[in-house]
């Protein structure tokens, strides 16, 4: 018996062997099909391109960051109010006057939410502008040079976060005050904040040729905070719409003390007759004191110019051009459809999404059909502009985008979700959960008349356990869904630069045939600039030396210097000779209290070196440029103060 | 014990040895130094018939845009002068007109390369020195300093040519 069972239970442990195999490999291959599914959708082959660029703002960075969709993958960080020694942005001689604000040279900002140009009510992918939320400008970035090329301050503001978003002709560019201050600013006591205290929502004009800004008017509204804001569109054009909370005016323990009112409000701002009545000579100019730094790419050189003067407009002298929408508990979010009828109120603290209707707010202004004023400004009842209410979608909804087919998304921040729901409606179709808490969402051209509804990307606060873990501080977080049809797919997570707080994105084609390869040595204005090494030479001045150089595949000119003596300021102004695409040299010298210079083809840049020690010290190029990279090295000769060290330089004259 | 006096011994020797002798040396050291012409004239000139940039190829024409140029009987002044202008800025940073510098110098170029190569040479340089066999012996020969792209227009690289004509 026993001799029989012993080959049936080999058997029988053989066969179950089988069958387990078998079992686990086709539950592999299932996991394994449904994954390459997703994983093809992100997958963009070496050497292609991806369909949309993605323009992620940093947060605490200060800088905007460059992505591809749908691959997640990171092309550049662009310096925008964060010194950025890779690039010597706030470093080199060039740079350093784009940081500078009425409070002096600021090395850092809180960059929040960018927002590509539009015409007609399309992203047209020329600019993109986004906020520093700390000491309040306005960037904007070319999209030929993927550049900061012009930063504005704003006056009378404080934690610019309802901004920095775009008309549909990008005829502005908006900036609103978070915080209430003291207009102009004087010392007097906090506690008297209510009634005194005032927020300021700028207008600042965009030239629609080169993209110049200016502040064409401020708007001086009630002690609110002005949390976030985006344009009418459409039927709706030549309004704003900006959410506000703390209409309790408290000014201590916000937490509780803001949260006390049922219905903050959206205030409606009809920026065309404002502008009507500042063209026809209207509004007050008031002394003001602000910076405007503006980088021109053919001195390759910024200047910063202080602006003493800004013309404040109070809603009560333009009559009809402002109204407050109640809308309940604290919005943060404020989005408008691609149709601009409807106004989603994202109540953070409520459990329904409020959506008011742009028709029926028009009507109730008609017929006067006012609930009262706040400080002369009228106030709506709520049945009377709401559109619909998205009822019980999630808990802390935040922001809403859209698709181009009349369907919203919204992030809800303490449920940790993506909700769709449909515009007019108002019921949810679909929710996708976030890993984790996601704030800001982004469609491409998700904020315009003309949504690309492929993707969405959700911007999460919370990282937690989704990626290797990298100590107590961890990377934030990126997802993006696949919402072509009916129901979101979760696609891919992606690390971010900082925090991103919102993001623009637009099809790749609208911008990659016109990004620049190389700054044309003929134009090159700048006053240091060599355009061949016959122009290169050393210059003193005083103790101030200045030093034209050239640099080429794979040398310096001049890149032997003798003559400098300790406690010079020696300005090493270095021109990047070539003319071919995606040839940078850098330069750095041993010492040197700044970073490096990085100069792009036709390029000219400028540090600053104040020898301290006699010697003779070397600098060399930080960016592999070629085979003799390595080769690419000079010295300067330090002689102590007094000595008579004749100034030379050279380059090559053993070569023979 | 012994051992480790015999090493000791040898050690001092080997030392005493390779201190004498090399007293008046100007160099540091000579390892590696290309031979001078007073040492071996003889394979001095065969190396230097060898080289790239003394070869003589006039049949030639390169790879790029530029596929078949006739110059002119008389050399066109004008066109001298806008191209030395261009090479003053554009190709003076690696080229001295008469004399080897990070490369070759043009002189006499046209005895040795036809004008389509020269053009294509400047038009074209990264596929050049990756497919034209005179181009690749070059890069080596100018220790792999490649030739930079300035992205000149035909034009440019036309008058360049042109002003090449008179340096012979």
């Amino acid at each position: 018996m026993k001799n029989i069972l012993k080959p049936l239970l080999a058997i029988g442990v053989f066969l179950l062997a089988f069958t387990s195999c078998d079992n686990s490999k086709k539950s592999d291959s299932r996991s394994g099909a449904l994954a390459g599914n997703v994983a093809e959708k992100v997958y963009v082959a070496p050497g292609e391109h991806d369909e949309f660029y993605a323009f992620v703002s940093g947060g605490f960075s200060g800088q905007l960051s460059v992505y591809g969709l749908p691959s997640g993958r990171l092309f550049k960080v662009i310096p925008v109010f964060s010194q950025d020694p890779e690039k010597a942005w706030g470093y080199n001689e060039e740079t350093k006057p784009m940081l500078n604000t009425s409070h002096g040279f600021v090395p850092w900002d809180d960059a929040h939410h960018p927002d590509i140009s539009q015409t007609q009510g399309v992203v047209d992918g020329r600019w993109v502008f986004i906020n520093g939320n700390n000491t309040p400008r306005i960037a904007k970035i070319d999209l030929t040079t993927f550049e900061t090329t012009e930063i504005i301050e704003v006056p009378n503001s404080a934690g610019n976060h309802s901004s920095s978003f775009v008309t549909e002709n990008t005829e502005y560019v908006v900036a609103g005050t978070r915080f209430s201050v003291p207009i102009p600013q004087r010392d007097m006591p906090i506690k008297e904040y209510k009634g005194n205290f005032k927020g300021a929502l700028t207008f600042i004009s965009v030239d629609p040729q080169d993209g110049n800004m200016d502040i064409k008017f401020q708007l001086i509204m009630p002690g609110f905070d002005y949390d976030l804001s985006h344009p009418g569109r459409g039927k709706s054009h030549g309004w704003f719409f900006f959410t506000t909370y703390n209409s309790e005016e408290a000014n201590t323990l916000l937490e509780v003390n803001a949260s006390q009112n049922d219905k903050d409000f959206i205030a409606a701002v009809n920026w065309k007759k404002i502008e009507e009545y500042v063209n026809n000579g209207g509004g007050t100019k008031v002394p003001a004191n602000y910076a405007h730094n503006v980088y021109d790419d053919e001195t390759h050189s910024a200047t910063s110019t202080m602006k003493k003067e800004v013309l404040v407009v109070n809603p009560a002298e333009v009559p009809g051009a402002v109204y407050l929408l109640p809308t309940p508990k604290s919005p943060h979010g404020c989005d408008v459809d691609p149709t601009g009828e409807y106004i989603v109120g994202n109540g953070k603290l409520s459990a329904n999404l409020t959506v008011h209707s742009f028709t029926k707010m028009l009507d109730a202004i008609e017929n006067q059909k006012f609930a009262g004023d706040a400080y002369g400004i009228p106030i709506l009842n709520f049945e009377d502009v709401l559109a619909g209410t998205v009822e019980q979608p999630g808990l802390g909804p935040l922001h809403t985008e859209f698709d181009d087919k009349g369907n919203a998304y919204t992030t809800f921040f303490i449920s940790s979700e993506v909700v769709k729901w449909k515009v007019g409606t108002w019921e949810v179709l679909d929710r996708q959960p976030c890993y984790y808490s996601v704030g800001h969402l982004m469609i491409p051209g998700g904020n315009s008349q003309k949504p690309w509804g492929k993707y969405v990307v959700a911007m999460n606060k919370i990282t937690k356990d989704r990626y290797l873990p990298t100590g107590p501080e961890v990377t934030q977080s990126a997802q993006l869904y696949d919402i072509s049809g009916d129901k979101m797919e979760l696609l891919l997570d992606f690390p971010t630069i900082g925090e991103p707080h919102y993001a623009a994105g637009c099809p790749a084609d609208l911008i990659k045939s016109r990004s620049k390869k190389i700054y044309n040595l003929e134009d090159n204005k700048h006053p240091f600039a060599v355009k061949s090494e016959a122009e290169t030479k050393v210059v003193r001045d005083g103790n101030t030396v200045h030093i034209s150089m050239s640099m080429i595949r794979s040398h310096f000119s001049p890149d032997n210097i003798e003559g400098v003596k300790v406690g010079d300021k020696v300005y090493f102004h270095v021109t990047n000779l070539e003319q071919d695409y995606d040839v940078p040299h850098g330069i750095s010298m041993i010492g040197a209290n700044t970073s490096e210079l990085l100069i792009m083809p036709g390029q000219t840049e400028t540090f600053l070196w104040e020898p301290k020690q006699e010697g003779v010290w070397p600098f060399y190029c930080t960016d592999f440029c070629s085979a003799l990279h390595q080769e690419m090295q000079g010295y300067v000769r330090v002689s102590p103060v007094g000595s008579n060290t004749e100034l030379k330089w050279s380059l090559g004259e053993e070569i023979e | 014990m012994k051992t480790t006096l015999k090493l000791l011994t040898v050690l001092l020797v080997l030392l005493f040895i390779s201190c004498g002798g090399k007293e008046e040396k100007k160099e540091p050291f000579d390892y590696g130094k290309k031979p001078t012409t007073s040492e071996k004239p003889v394979e001095k000139k065969v190396e230097s018939k060898d080289l790239a940039s003394q070869r003589v190829d006039l049949t030639n024409k390169g790879i790029g845009p530029i596929t078949s140029i006739v110059l002119g009987e008389e050399i066109d002044q004008a066109m001298v002068v806008h191209g030395s202008d261009v090479y003053k800025k554009m190709c003076m940073a690696c080229h001295r007109p008469d004399k080897k510098f990070i490369g070759p110098a043009p002189k006499g170029v046209l005895e040795r390369r036809t004008p389509e190569w020269v053009m294509n040479m400047i038009l074209n340089p990264e596929e050049m020195v990756q497919k034209d066999p005179l181009a690749k012996d070059l890069l080596v020969e100018f220790n792999g300093s490649p030739m930079a792209n300035q992205n000149l227009t035909e034009e440019e690289a036309r008058a360049v040519l042109e002003y090449f004509r008179t340096l012979k």
